[in-house]
């Protein structure tokens, strides 16, 4: 059988800098994976490379069983989706009209977005709570009204793999908790497999079921949340001891 | 973002405008002509000023309308590609390289045909240029490519500065309508029409991935645009539409900076509606100033570029100021 995604013997490199030395993965419907790691580890870096949007130094990304690099650029958009850091618009335009650029890999060269397609852009924003904005201009927005709404882009492209650099970003605490949510049913409910770089050890530890941790020295470690993400692990991955709290089958760290 | 039957109806309403701005620059001149006999003259009827009509205005009109249209267009592709709601068809240098072809071809007392082969000439030049020092070590960030394109750009103001400067006084004026923009000069209409045709047919099947750059480069590639060769294409295309543009009339400025903005006021940033859209406007109001430039001072004639600035800034600015903030 094929995985949604499947790492083999992935090397990442910047430069001279070598991020990632060697890495092997599978991930499966329905499973969620946390990435941990300090700023500039490579976090967002091996997210691009397993989106196939950067090129690995060594190694292959398959998705469903198909190299990401021999996949056509809509191809490629069906199976995966990737949430980035960073998105200025420079021109404006709307809420609508932006979460509907989701279904642009669904639609053919000359189709125009089709009532069902304005449906499902809807169903989105309702899932991020963004229900009465689909006029508002995105400029208008908030910081995390616009990260919510990058996530309802991200749903629109209804692709069975999600790639999530930081999608807490912005967010305040009951959206944090309700994106969490949204995504652990969506692989919960559709078989969607997630994968996101998340700061918040506890956060994975509630809502993925493994964890990938990403030293400085391009070491990685991965496991289930319950075996790796602990105080002696975490308090060498970030370099700063941390004590681990347990509150109804949570954990909680905090700094010593 | 508007349905498919409301941009069918908002192109209509420009094509209608395109065809008024011809009328208008068929009829108005020193010798005017009343609309009745401007159309027995098109449809081959006798007519009082059929001669005007045909040979002097008509094809003074479209060339007009294309060269307009190529810069809207030129303008709308560099704001996408650059990502930069100040990009114009001349940031990257292209108007440059054809001035200082035009300007050389001019101190070299060339013909009509000598001036524009030059000015194409030159043109390809820069572009060729900017884009090999852009896209050296194939990284071609949009930052890289505005910036290289700034350089050359000066580079070549200082070179039409220099031929000003050491060009005798009789060509001095010729100089200066160039680089102004001057209909008058425009030889044939039909290549223009041609280029402008044809840009639009290759610019409009990309229209919706270019909706997507605009977001982001890495954005768009994540939702299934080839973005490398979408950049090739609307780099190329954008810099051989301006080229023949300035080929055609020398660099008018304001229409491929202005143009897209008034048309993304009113119709919005889907770009397969401000694609189709912008090239009418531009060549519509390219030929309203045209008009005026004839008439205005007549018998004198005053350059183009003068008169789109002179109504380009008044009515952006109106624009801008009722726009909700």
């Amino acid at each position: 059988m094929t995985h949604l995604l499947e790492v083999r013997q992935l090397r990442i490199e910047i430069g001279e800098r070598c991020l990632v030395h060697t890495l092997d993965l599978v991930l499966n419907q329905g499973e969620r994976l946390a990435i941990l790691g300090c700023n500039g580890a490579g976090k967002s870096t091996l997210l691009l490379t397993l989106a196939g949007l950067r090129p690995a130094a060594s190694g292959r990304v398959l998705l469903d069983g198909v190299d990401c690099h021999q996949l056509a650029p809509r191809a490629a958009a069906l199976r995966r989706a990737w949430l980035g850091q960073y998105l200025s618009d420079p021109f404006g335009s709307g809420v609508l009209e932006t979460v509907l650029t989701g279904r642009h890999p669904h639609l053919g060269r000359w189709d125009w977005e089709s009532g069902r397609d304005s449906e499902i852009a809807r169903g989105a924003l309702a899932a991020v709570g963004l229900r009465n904005m689909e006029t508002r201009q995105v400029h208008t927005l908030s910081g995390g009204e616009r990260q919510r709404l990058n996530i309802a882009t991200l749903l629109a492209q209804a692709a069975g793999l999600y790639l999530l650099d930081e999608p807490l970003a912005h967010l305040d605490l009951n959206h944090q908790m309700a994106v969490l949510e949204l995504f652990s049913g969506a692989a919960r409910d559709c078989g969607a497999g997630v994968i996101m770089v998340l700061h918040d050890p506890g956060l994975a530890h509630r809502f993925c079921d493994r964890a990938l941790l990403i030293h400085n020295d391009g070491q990685t470690e991965i496991g289930t949340v319950d075996s790796i993400l602990t105080a002696k692990n975490l308090s060498q991955l970030y370099g700063y001891p941390l004590h681990q709290v347990e509150d109804g089958g949570h954990r909680c760290f905090m700094p010593a | 973002m508007p349905s498919r039957r409301r941009a069918a109806l908002i192109i209509v309403l420009f094509c209608l405008l395109a065809v008024a701005s011809v009328l208008m620059a068929l009829m108005v001149g020193t010798f005017s002509v009343s609309a009745p006999a401007v159309f027995a003259a098109l449809f081959g009827g006798e007519s009082e000023g059929a001669d005007i009509v045909l040979q002097l205005r008509l094809p003074r009109a479209l060339a007009g309308f294309a060269c307009g249209g190529l810069l809207a267009l030129a303008g709308a592709l560099m704001q996408v590609l650059l990502r930069n709601p100040l990009a114009d068809p001349y940031v990257l240098g292209i108007s440059g390289g054809a001035g200082v072809g035009a300007l050389f071809a001019i101190l070299l007392g060339l013909p009509a045909v000598g001036i524009d082969g030059l000015a194409f000439v030159g043109a390809l030049g820069a572009m060729l240029l900017v884009f090999g020092l852009a896209h050296g070590d194939g990284s071609w960030t949009q930052t890289r490519l505005l910036l290289t394109g700034v350089i050359v750009a000066a580079g070549c103001g200082a070179l039409v500065a220099l031929m000003l400067a050491i060009a005798p006084d009789d060509r001095l004026r010729g100089m200066l309508f160039w680089l102004m923009g001057d209909l008058a000069q425009a030889g044939n209409w039909w290549p223009g029409f041609l280029a402008l045709i044809v840009a639009l047919g290759v610019a409009m099947p990309f229209a919706r991935e270019l909706n997507l750059l605009a977001r982001g480069i890495m954005q768009a590639q994540a939702l299934g645009v080839a973005v490398n060769r979408l950049r090739y294409v609307i780099y190329l295309l954008a810099s051989l539409a301006t080229a023949a543009a300035v080929t055609t009339a020398g660099s008018i400025g304001f229409i491929g900076l202005v143009v897209p903005h008034l048309v993304r006021l009113a119709t919005g940033n889907d770009q397969r509606l401000l694609l189709p859209a912008s090239a009418l406007a531009g060549g519509s109001l390219l030929v309203f100033a045209d008009t005026l430039a004839r008439t205005v001072a007549a018998p004198q004639q005053l350059p183009v570029g003068v008169l789109t600035a002179l109504i380009g800034v008044p009515v952006f600015l109106y624009l801008l100021s009722r726009q909700p903030k």
